[in-house]
């Protein structure tokens, strides 16, 4: 591979830009491709399956075998709440390799003592979300149980079509916030979108227990779940 | 046993972006490095296909193509692609004569494509 090859497929992880490299396994070419060029590349239709599955392969075409790795952006993590079950949810997202970030205006809760070695945004969810990047890569859960925070930020979630969109809170608690969310005009086809009561069904009590439920869905729905919302993780 | 690199605190953890991230580095700082990906997989194989592991002229390596079965084969194929800058295509499975010495325990058969980073 070529340093220029490497760079620049670096850069485009940097900027979370999903890209395909095609190596040719017979004479040792490679090219990259952008997601927006694959209707041009020669390999096309091929191309466009991997991506769409997201799953890197071995492809032959006119006789000639090819290696395409799909390269999609790391899967980013943002909560509302510096909370218990934000302080398991981080070092889980690590282990998943995911970029957490914790969002919390409320500077008791917001401190590094609480939260060392992760991006903290210690404010209110119209300043710090914006410069965030949340896109479909992006699994949000918002865990404060505060509407002035939750509930802007799971409108923004559902703005930038987060993959992934969760909020603590039980199914009284959750209809009252549908409600909130629907007077701001939110349809109710965006609504069904945020997961309540967030997390598997695993009997979770404690807050670990609670983040583990919370990152089993988080998989799931990056795995499973089939549409155009989903984003595919070469693992 | 693969001795842990210590280039790699985060051992086969370590992300795709930190891998690649570290053979640009490398490469930058004027190393020769290998860069080796799983290209195939039958089986049960423990990484998928896209997995990377790179390695540099010393030995030192970051990430992984099979979960610590292979990957000290696969460091001594990558220092000889490194100095011929020829690519190689590694197969390992059980039914490899070399089993006993680094198959797959799982029972799986991955490719893995050796390529000099240029």
């Amino acid at each position: 591979m070529k340093l220029a090859t490497l760079q620049a497929l670096n850069r485009a992880r940097q900027d979370r830009r999903a890209v395909a490299l095609v190596t040719d396994l017979d004479s040792g070419e490679e090219r990259l491709v952008a997601e927006s060029a694959i209707a041009s590349d020669p390999l096309g239709a091929l191309l466009a399956v991997q991506m769409r599955q997201g799953k890197s392969a071995r492809v032959e075409q006119d006789g000639r075998s090819y290696f395409v790795t799909v390269h999609v952006p790391p899967v980013k993590l943002v909560m509302t709440g510096a909370v218990h079950i934000s302080q398991a949810l981080v070092p889980l997202a690590r282990l998943l390799g995911y970029d957490p970030v914790v969002v919390d205006p409320r500077t008791a809760f917001a401190s590094p003592e609480r939260f060392p070695d992760v991006r903290l945004v210690a404010d209110w969810p119209d300043v710090a979300l914006p410069p965030l990047g949340i896109d479909r890569y992006t699994a949000f859960v918002a865990l404060t149980h505060d509407p002035k925070i939750d509930d802007p930020a799971l409108a923004h979630a559902l703005a930038r079509d987060c993959f992934y969109i969760g909020a603590l809170g039980s199914r009284k608690t959750h209809a009252r916030r549908l409600e909130r969310l629907r007077a701001e005009g939110i349809s109710d086809q965006a609504l069904a979108r945020i997961r309540a009561p967030i997390g598997l069904d695993i009997g979770a009590i404690s807050p670990a227990e609670i983040a583990v439920a919370i990152i089993a869905e988080i998989t799931s729905a990056l795995r499973l779940e089939s549409g155009e919302k989903k984003p595919r993780l070469p693992a | 046993m693969i001795p842990a690199s210590p280039d790699s605190p985060g051992g086969s953890l370590a992300s795709d972006q930190e891998i690649l991230q570290r053979a640009q580095d490398w490469r930058e700082q004027g190393k020769g490095v290998a860069l080796a990906t799983v290209v195939e997989t039958w089986g049960s194989a423990p990484r998928p296909t896209g997995s990377n592991l790179v390695i540099d002229e010393d030995g030192n390596f970051l990430g992984s193509v099979s979960g610590g079965c292979v990957e000290g084969a696969v460091v001594t194929e990558a220092l000889d692609v490194i100095s011929d800058g020829k690519p190689k295509m590694l197969e390992f499975g059980v039914a490899d004569e070399t089993a006993w010495r680094v198959g797959l325990s799982c029972g799986g058969t991955i490719r893995v494509y050796v390529e000099k980073l240029d």
